[in-house]
């Protein structure tokens, strides 16, 4: 391509070498930016043809606005327990052996549990306290009831429950460098200086370890709020959190009459997430000044 | 660090480690146990529901179409991915940080929300061009993006890209022989990081399939879930452990190829 070109480019050469990038930005444009492009203008397009903003108006209704709490409520939820979970086991982690067996294979096995979810994840828990569960039966073989105030597992609580089993694995991956980067050094000088246990906590390694936690846990939000295929398995009622929202209207008989509707949704949805990752990339470029 | 100090932390370790291991493994032993359970309250174990996947030809029919799908997405992924970097990386510096941005943004683009704005699109490929389950494939290369570029980017990183190509074209190769013999052999691991990682998505991929109307894997395992949950357990937990061992695969070749390839970080 490059050799059959250059004769019509007259030895110009900085227009040819734009040529090799060409592939990926049409492919790009049709398959991220065009969607992007369409969810932008069509949650600009009233159900008549016009231009309006009535699509944002159509958000704010109280079943929009129930989803939306409840998405804000998991979302926090999974992501602050989550946060701290993770933390307590990629510190459990990051203090052995760094190039030992048991390092390897819990990263190991984070990178594939970060990424598990939907209908196997689903079926997982409902295989182990669902009320056919192995551990539901187990403990009820025993005398103990685990739901004596009725099932819970259906609802808002168990798709927390479950959504740690991902977000658990995520915040030991993204949490170890910023745990890597304390030297044990800073330990000894805290205790040369006096210090004891709690100070250096206090003093040293929290403050350090601080704006990384909160970005990660910002990123583990993110996550939360754009899962949807665990939810869409576990509950049984729909429109309980956003994601399950925009199904409704994209498959729905109702949404295909108001397609705009759907497209606010996804631009708030794109909204919530890009606030969320833009404070989450601030706070990361803030640790990764002493992290090295 | 002192003696009382190392114990009380070794004993907390230890704690950690036996309440993630029970968290993270139990659910998966209770699901194989699920799905070897006979019909009946006293009925022995079977692996029934297990012999049943191949006759269910949904499934069968599923699992192809997922596994061709990954095969797919991983090469288109290499195929547009690696020639854009490394050609920006010699000739267009500039560009890098836009590509970067381009690839990484459908980390701050949900899955959910993308569906509604390329459901036009497969809508439109549906009606002129093909109605075939392998047309997902061009969602999919969208959804891999950023774990893809991150791991080709580590590779291209930890090589000298400059001088290994300016050597082979001097000697005479063409862009393809820089390409297929001088650039992918100098970062195996990334490639085939790259590759599983993108392997790996796709076959756990639901969202998109399920709202564009295909039948992948994972949807396959819902409608049966319907029929006879035994059946679908089953898949589920063959499924999973077909990840497990795509990454083990990717672990263990990954750092053998390490060993033999730091002569390239010069």
């Amino acid at each position: 391509m490059n050799a059959a070109a250059r004769p019509l480019g007259g030895g110009r050469r900085l227009p040819l070498s734009w040529l090799g990038v060409v592939p990926f930005f049409i492919y790009v444009g049709i398959f991220l930016l065009l969607p992007t492009g369409i969810i932008l203008a069509g949650s600009l397009v009233a159900p008549d043809g016009s231009i309006s903003l009535s699509n944002f108006a159509g958000i704010n209704q109280p079943y929009m606005f129930k989803s939306f709490t409840g998405s804000l409520e998991i979302s926090s939820v999974s992501s602050i327990l989550g946060a701290i979970f993770g933390a307590l086991l990629a510190y459990a982690v990051a203090t052995g052996n760094p190039k030992g067996f048991l390092r390897r294979s819990v990263m190991s096995a984070a990178g594939v549990v970060a990424q598990f979810g939907g209908v196997t994840l689903t079926f997982a828990f409902v295989a182990t306290i669902g009320t056919e569960g192995f551990v539901y039966l187990w403990l009820k073989d025993r005398g103990i009831e685990m739901y004596p105030n009725g099932v819970w597992f259906f609802d808002l609580p168990g798709l927390t429950l479950i959504y740690l089993y991902f977000q658990i694995p995520l915040m030991v991956l993204v949490f170890i460098p910023a745990l890597d980067g304390i030297r044990p050094q800073w330990r000894e000088a805290t205790e040369s200086l006096g210090g004891n246990a709690w100070h250096y906590w206090r003093y040293v390694a929290g403050p350090l370890l601080f704006p990384s936690f909160l970005g990660c846990t910002l990123l583990l939000f993110a996550n939360a709020f754009s899962a949807y295929a665990t939810a869409n398995a576990l509950l049984t009622q729909g429109g309980v959190i956003l994601p399950l929202q925009v199904q409704a209207l994209l498959t729905s008989e109702t949404g295909s009459s108001s397609p705009g509707l759907a497209k606010a949704l996804a631009l708030a949805m794109i909204a919530v997430v890009l606030i969320v990752m833009s404070v989450y990339a601030l706070l990361q470029r803030r640790t990764s000044q002493w992290l090295r | 660090m002192t003696g009382a100090r190392r114990v009380r932390l070794q004993i907390l370790r230890a704690v950690i480690f036996l309440f993630a291991a029970a968290f993270f493994l139990v659910p998966i032993g209770a699901m194989f146990e699920f799905s070897t359970r006979g019909i009946g309250v006293t009925a022995p174990r079977t692996l029934s529901a297990w012999a049943a996947i191949p006759s269910t030809p949904e499934l069968a029919t599923a699992i192809t179409a997922s596994l061709e799908l990954a095969a797919i997405t991983s090469i288109m992924m290499l195929a547009l991915l690696l020639p854009t970097m490394v050609w920006v990386r010699l000739r267009l510096q500039g560009l890098n940080r836009i590509i970067e941005f381009i690839c990484l943004m459908p980390l701050t683009v949900p899955a959910i929300a993308l569906v509604v704005g390329i459901k036009p699109l497969y809508i439109w490929i549906s009606l002129n061009f093909t109605d075939s389950i392998l047309a997902l494939a061009f969602g999919y290369l969208i959804l891999v993006l950023p774990y893809a570029y991150r791991s080709l980017d580590a590779g291209l990183a930890a090589i000298d890209l400059k001088t290994l190509t300016e050597a082979a074209r001097s000697l005479g190769a063409g862009w393809g022989t820089v390409m297929l013999r001088v650039v992918v052999p100098n970062m195996p691991s990334a490639i085939l990081n790259a590759s599983l990682l993108s392997a790996s998505l796709v076959l756990g991929e639901y969202t998109f399939a399920n709202l564009l109307n295909y039948e992948n894997l994972q949807v396959a395992i819902q409608y049966v879930s319907l029929v006879s949950a035994g059946t679908s357990i089953a898949v589920a937990v063959a499924s999973l452990l077909f990840a497990f061992v795509l990454l083990m695969i990717l672990s263990f070749a990954g750092g053998r190829l390490q060993v033999r390839s730091p002569r390239g970080r010069a």
